[in-house]
């Protein structure tokens, strides 16, 4: 009890004693945020990364649109501070994993933007040869252990690579993420008595984002404080304005020093939202319109940011255009790259399925 | 040579698995303070620690999960789930994410798993305790699928599947921890130690995946089995004196289609016998596999010998159990069809 109730303490810290509803829906904006020159390039860092996220998650919907990816396609707009206020947390080494909706996930943990869009069309040239698609990509290089179809299956496997850091007796940590959706499966709450009872360098994010495809959290559960889900075991949870990177960032920090301290898992739960639809296939009718565009124009955390950038005076909007037009050109060259490189020859589709003889 | 059970044998496999690569963890429901409820992980935890051998809670589906996390991670897991029958909930983790890493990381990251599992009935385990759902596991592209039916072949294919580079599902038949099992229920049971098969070599040896073993020789017909069938069909064999030639297959998947196909173009007959039930067993699988490989060999219908239609019955087991007595009038029937 202890444990839980400092965790609440340093929650209300980061995020101001709101509760849960008001951190995104309130009716005013935050100020924007203070920024130093002794952390001004990290900023500029956060602000252009959520702005690649941002423009590439545009160009796969419109793509997807225009009949060029097919299938599921679920963007992560809208929620792009908390991946990239995470990542900025870590060290070489660590490991992530996240749900199907991993498109920003792995843009902000430095995967190349041609393959994953590749992999959205279905191309040889994806991530995963065009075998896999939005939803199962994967890369040894940047340690990004997937993208999974299936609510909450990524959260046991991201305990099994925590166990796997321990046991090789590294201090590297795995970041596992998941959404408000699968916060109500059962296999989060066996990984989470496992990671408690081993005491694994584990972080839990949970992004909640309001909405487990059309059904709000508060219509799916009786506990929609999610970062209180660990309390009964130990699992000391922190809620996060996820829609603030600066704010994330601290967290994180705090999280990691948790975790690589070998004091057990974490749970951060990052209050956000997603501007689209479920998938590309959803009409949203669960919500107004009126709600999304509320969000949109007093929380988006691109704006916040940029706001606060501009306040600084450490970059000017010249150079935040200048900074725009490079990540429009990366974004171009990977939807280019994702039309032009081949779809996979037939026979491939019969490899990787167990090792060759 | 030494005699060993087969619970010893498996034992004795991961034993030396784990000597060989510190890469290998073995965990489970009461695997490591207890040694497993069978015995199998017994002395391990002794051995090798409580970070190499451990227990875990009571959540399938989170042990199973865990391990296709290390594992991809590069160590070799080698869990147990408890009875085959509590492999249910762990099913999402085996199919959409063991089964899968392979394929949809286009070989950037593998599953080398093993996960063991007790299987089969003939104990009055009733529908939880008794099942053999070895076919959920075939039907699964990206999944190795093995059933010995002895100790020596235990170890080795115990060994073989822990050093795989893939997720293997072990299903260890339970009816035959202590010894042969051949359906005579109402006799005692043969031990290991009087049994040929019982004779295990000391030290490391690996059987490869994928090598079926021809039992019993014969020209009459085919019996295709695995696990306990095995010595059920073999009982029949000796009962009716019919010449049939007993196949093994010990592996699922890998199957070893040339030594099946090999048999029955030889004998032109072929009983398939399986405990599990028979709609969409692996039985349909081994039958129409046969009539596609040996259709100018078969002077008869291929005829499965199975399970029954139903929930694993607790009553009249013996009745639900493919017992010697169904297989012999099986071969009759196949030796009769004009």
């Amino acid at each position: 009890m202890a444990k839980a109730a400092r965790a609440v303490k340093s929650a209300s810290k980061v995020s101001g004693s709101k509760t849960a509803k008001t951190i995104v829906r309130r009716r005013k904006a935050p100020p924007p945020p203070t920024i130093t020159a002794a952390n001004a390039d990290e900023v500029l860092g956060h602000y252009r990364q959520m702005l690649q996220i941002r423009r590439f998650e545009e160009k796969a919907g419109q793509m997807y649109g225009m009949g060029l990816i097919g299938g599921f396609c679920h963007l992560y707009i809208g929620q792009e501070a908390v991946v990239v206020g995470m990542q900025a947390t870590i060290e070489e080494g660590d490991t992530l994993l996240t749900s199907y909706r991993d498109h920003g996930h792995m843009l902000a943990c430095g995967m190349d933007a041609k393959g994953v869009m590749a992999e959205l069309t279905g191309r040889i040239g994806g991530y995963s040869k065009g075998k896999g698609g939005s939803m199962h990509m994967f890369s040894r290089e940047k340690n990004f252990y997937g993208g999974h179809g299936i609510v909450g299956a990524q959260v046991p496997i991201g305990t099994g690579l925590a166990f796997a850091h321990k046991y090789r007796g590294s201090d590297r940590l795995s970041l596992t993420y998941f959404g408000d959706g699968s916060a109500n499966q059962g296999q989060v709450y066996e990984a989470f008595n496992m990671a408690a009872l081993w005491q694994l360098p584990v972080i839990f994010i949970v992004e909640n984002n309001q909405y487990a495809m059309g059904t709000a959290v508060g219509r799916a559960t009786a506990q929609t404080e999610l970062y209180r889900r660990g309390e009964s075991l130990g699992v000391p949870g922190m809620q996060v304005d996820g829609m603030d990177v600066l704010a994330v960032k601290a967290a994180g920090d705090e999280a990691v020093k948790h975790v690589r301290g070998g004091k057990g898992p974490m749970l951060l739960e990052m209050k956000t939202y997603r501007y689209r639809g479920h998938s590309m296939s959803d009409p949203a009718k669960y919500r107004t319109k009126e709600e999304v565009q509320r969000v949109r124009a007093e929380r988006d955390p691109i704006d916040h940011l940029r706001a606060g950038i501009l306040a600084s005076g450490c970059a000017d909007e010249a150079a935040l255009k200048a900074l725009d037009r490079e990540v429009k050109d990366i974004v171009t060259e990977a939807a280019e790259f994702a039309q032009n490189s081949p779809e996979p020859d037939a026979a491939e589709l019969y490899t990787d399925i167990l090792v060759e003889a | 040579m030494p005699h060993m059970t087969m619970v010893q044998a498996i034992q004795n496999a991961q034993d030396i698995a784990m000597e060989r690569d510190e890469k290998v963890v073995v965990f489970g429901e009461d695997v490591g303070y207890f040694g497993g409820v069978f015995r199998c992980t017994a002395g391990l935890q002794r051995k090798y620690g409580k970070t190499r051998c451990f227990d875990t809670p009571i959540s399938e589906l989170g042990i199973v999960g865990a391990a296709v996390g290390m594992a991809a991670y590069g160590l070799r897991p080698c869990v147990e789930i408890q009875f085959a029958d509590y492999m249910y909930p762990a099913y999402d983790q085996i199919v959409s994410e063991a089964a899968r890493l392979r394929y949809r990381s286009a070989g950037q990251f593998t599953c080398p798993l093993v996960i063991r599992m007790p299987t089969g009935g003939g104990i009055f385990g009733g529908q939880t305790h008794s099942q053999s759902p070895e076919a959920l596991f075939t039907h699964v592209a990206g999944l190795k699928t093995v059933v010995p039916s002895n100790p020596a072949d235990a170890k080795g294919l115990l060994i073989a599947a822990i050093e795989d580079p893939d997720p293997v599902i072990f299903l260890e038949p339970k009816r035959l921890y202590n010894g042969p099992f051949d359906g005579h229920h109402e006799r005692p049971i043969t031990p290991w130690k009087n049994h040929q098969l019982g004779e295990v070599a000391e030290g490391f040896y690996a059987l490869p995946l994928g090598q079926a073993a021809i039992r019993r020789e014969g020209a009459a017909l085919t019996v295709l089995a695995y696990g306990t069938m095995v010595y059920v069909a073999l009982s029949a064999a000796e009962e009716t004196g019919i010449d049939a030639e007993v196949i093994d297959l010990r592996t699922l998947v890998p199957l070893d289609l040339d030594t099946v196909a090999a048999s029955v173009r030889k004998t032109g007959r072929c009983v398939v016998v399986h405990e599990a039930t028979r709609t969409s067993g692996f039985g349909a699988e081994l039958a129409a596999l046969v009539q596609r490989h040996c259709f100018y060999s078969l002077e008869a219908p291929v005829r499965r010998v199975t399970g029954w239609d139903t929930p694993y019955p607790h009553a009249q087991e013996w009745d639900y159990f493919p017992g010697p007595e169904r297989v012999a009038r099986a071969f009759r029937e196949v030796l009769e069809a004009e």
